[in-house]
């Protein structure tokens, strides 16, 4: 899937930010579609996971309470201006996605 | 009683050792852990603890973690989670809802170097207590806060 993942890193005071937002629709698997009355299938976001210049730096595991499009910020230390953060996500579905960015 | 082989005896002992050794090995501090599937499936938060963790007990020592969460939310769909710690070596960070359906919101895995800090979107199906924990040096820290839910977050 292309364009799924929006982020952005900067580097302040030695410290590096991360935000990241993934278009993603979250669904829990518990409610119905209001026009058909099916039931609409979990399709959730499982696991993430950030890597600043090729090395893991946050893994996350989620379920289905993690909002549709999820957004998640964190931050490290030992970041330079330059460096690439990316990130990849798996969903219940077995569909993935990755982004990445160079640290401002 | 005969005295056991002295040297079955060291034999056994290498082998516990080792076997000690492994079980060490194989939890390491920043461990890449499967998807919990069993922590997801709970209900209710002591069974999401057990299977998480293994253990509920946990130290509601609240002064090393701060969890900032709105008093009331209109949406459940989006509630914006922050949690950060001044505890030393923390690497995981969970994140519980005490009446959603299923407990388990999300884990996150911290490498070192990683700040004691998560900032996220979380849903809620009802007013309930969000639920922090966090890991410092092996041992577990929680805090919570009651949010109130005007609209159920779970049915969109």
């Amino acid at each position: 899937m292309e364009n799924t993942i929006k982020i952005r890193a900067t580097l302040e005071n030695g410290i590096t930010t991360v935000k990241l937002q993934i278009l993603h629709p979250m669904d829990t698997g518990l409610f119905k579609d209001r026009k058909t009355g099916n039931v609409i299938p979990a399709h959730f976001i499982k696991e993430v996971k950030c890597e600043h210049n090729g090395k893991l730096v946050l893994e996350a595991a989620w379920g289905i309470a993690v909002s549709k499009n999820p957004y998640l910020s964190f931050s490290f230390q030992g970041g330079a201006a330059g460096d690439t953060v990316k990130v990849s996500w798996t969903d219940n579905k077995e569909m993935s996605g990755s982004g990445e960015t160079k640290i401002a | 009683m005969p005295l056991m082989n002295p040297a079955r005896r060291s034999l056994l002992k290498g082998v516990l050792s080792g076997a000690v050794a492994a079980l060490v090995a194989a939890l390491p501090r920043f461990a890449f852990g499967a998807w919990p599937e069993q922590a997801f499936r709970a209900k209710s938060v002591p069974d999401t603890l057990h299977a998480l963790l293994g253990t509920a007990s946990v130290i509601t020592d609240t002064r090393g973690i701060a969890l900032s969460v709105i008093d009331l939310a209109e949406n459940g769909a989006v509630v914006p989670v922050t949690v950060t710690s001044t505890l030393p070596g923390v690497d995981s960070i969970i994140l519980l809802v005490d009446k959603n359906p299923n407990a388990m919101v999300a884990r996150f895995m911290l490498a070192p170097g990683v700040k004691p800090f998560i900032k996220t979107n979380i849903k809620m199906a009802e007013t309930s207590r969000v639920i922090a924990l966090v890991r410092s040096e092996g041992k577990l820290y929680s805090t919570n806060k009651k949010v109130k839910v005007t609209l159920d977050g779970c049915s969109d």
